[in-house]
């Protein structure tokens, strides 16, 4: 078969090309699939990569990670759908704190597609946060915290709670460095959320079900949702908050201590 | 839409290796984004046309292998292939899974052009 055009005239034989060995300076034309140079023909080749796409971030995180750990700071990704009350939690998880666990050092950073009223509420108990708008973004990134975390206080032996953009798809696939995710779903919304977003409760180690005041005004089946989020991830640990009561807020900050 | 984001990432993985390998067009780009990736293969690829045009995988075809995803089933003490993670155990039907494999999104290969 002829090598430039592909053209053949008679039976085919098989080309054996011998493995090319040589000074590693020499320069040799026909490496490429069609093993011929020809001037004003480009070459083609193939070339293996096996990149993962989320590599660049995922590089960023680790080292988020190390400069987490060279200050011994516990960082958290809170992830949730819009409204199950994250920040309301945070900032009576942080008054609560303040009470219990008065020289620990704790820090926020707050991610939104657009204002800084989630950092303001969170200034507003005393802790430093940094707001980070994503513009039409719909999740944090690994370089958005390291850039936040160095306008942020490093306080050693503290904790870092990082509240992720609401949303209950995006996020999950993204590590910013953190020592774990933790879904926020609260009873309000249908018991059933951890089947219909099954990456996200997949990646969370701990689900906290929150607003549990208002069980006595809903239908929500709390033993239906914890055994949907077991479904997706068996080794997913849950516990019982309300923001508003304070019941299960001790639970959760030995949670976050321990 | 999380699907422009890594269609950006996919973008940045291929020009690092253009300007490693010194090619200046792609023909042909194999990803591979697997059953468990958390990945809708046409978001991603409407994502990957918009984002194309100027770029050194304009006119490239696009070919997105979706290997199965693979859980330990804890009943069975085995490896079984899930296609998503509300599948039960294929072989007892326990719900006890815990995902092993399929999770993997990767640029796999190219084939260029070096003109």
């Amino acid at each position: 078969m002829c090598v430039v055009c592909g053209c053949s005239t008679h039976e085919e034989t098989p080309v054996v090309i011998p493995a090319v060995k040589g000074h590693a300076d020499d320069l040799h034309f026909g490496t490429g699939a069609a093993r011929v140079s020809v001037p004003g023909l480009s070459q083609v080749r193939t070339i293996q990569l096996e990149a993962d796409v989320l590599g660049a971030n995922d590089r960023v995180a680790q080292a988020n990670r190390a400069h987490f750990a060279a200050h011994r700071v516990a960082a958290f990704n809170l992830v949730s759908s819009p409204g199950s009350g994250k920040t309301s939690l945070l900032v009576k998880t942080i008054q609560r704190l303040r009470e219990i666990q008065p020289e620990r050092p704790v820090a926020v950073i707050e991610g939104d597609q657009q204002t800084s009223n989630d950092a303001d509420r969170i200034r507003a108990t005393g802790a430093p946060a940094i707001q980070v708008n994503t513009g039409k973004g719909c999740h944090l990134d690994a370089p958005m915290v390291a850039a936040a975390f160095d306008r942020l206080p490093h306080a050693e032996g503290g904790l870092l709670f990082i509240e992720n953009v609401g949303n209950l798809v995006c996020p999950a696939m993204w590590d910013l460095g953190e020592q774990a995710k933790v879904a926020i779903l609260s009873v309000t919304e249908g018991e059933d959320k951890p089947l219909k977003y099954p990456d996200m409760f997949a990646a969370a180690k701990l689900m906290l079900l929150n607003k549990v005041d208002l069980l006595p005004h809903l239908d929500f089946d709390v033993a239906q949702c914890i055994a949907y989020a077991q479904r997706v991830n068996p080794a997913i640990e849950v516990m019982l908050v309300s923001a508003k009561s304070g019941v299960g807020i001790d639970a959760w900050i030995e949670w976050l201590t321990a | 839409m999380h699907e422009m984001s890594l269609a950006g990432g996919i973008l940045k993985v291929v020009e690092d290796a253009a300007a490693r390998e010194r090619f200046t067009r792609v023909e042909r780009l194999v990803l591979e984004a697997g059953a468990l990736a958390g990945v809708e293969v046409a978001a991603l690829r409407f994502a990957l046309e918009a984002m194309v045009p100027g770029t050194v995988l304009e006119g490239a075809v696009i070919s997105i292998e979706q290997p199965p995803g693979t859980a330990w089933c804890l009943r069975c003490c085995e490896s079984v292939p899930i296609q998503s993670r509300l599948d039960d155990c294929p072989r007892c039907g326990s719900a006890q899974l815990a995902p092993t494999g399929g999770t993997e999104l990767r640029v796999r290969e190219l084939t260029v052009h070096d003109d």
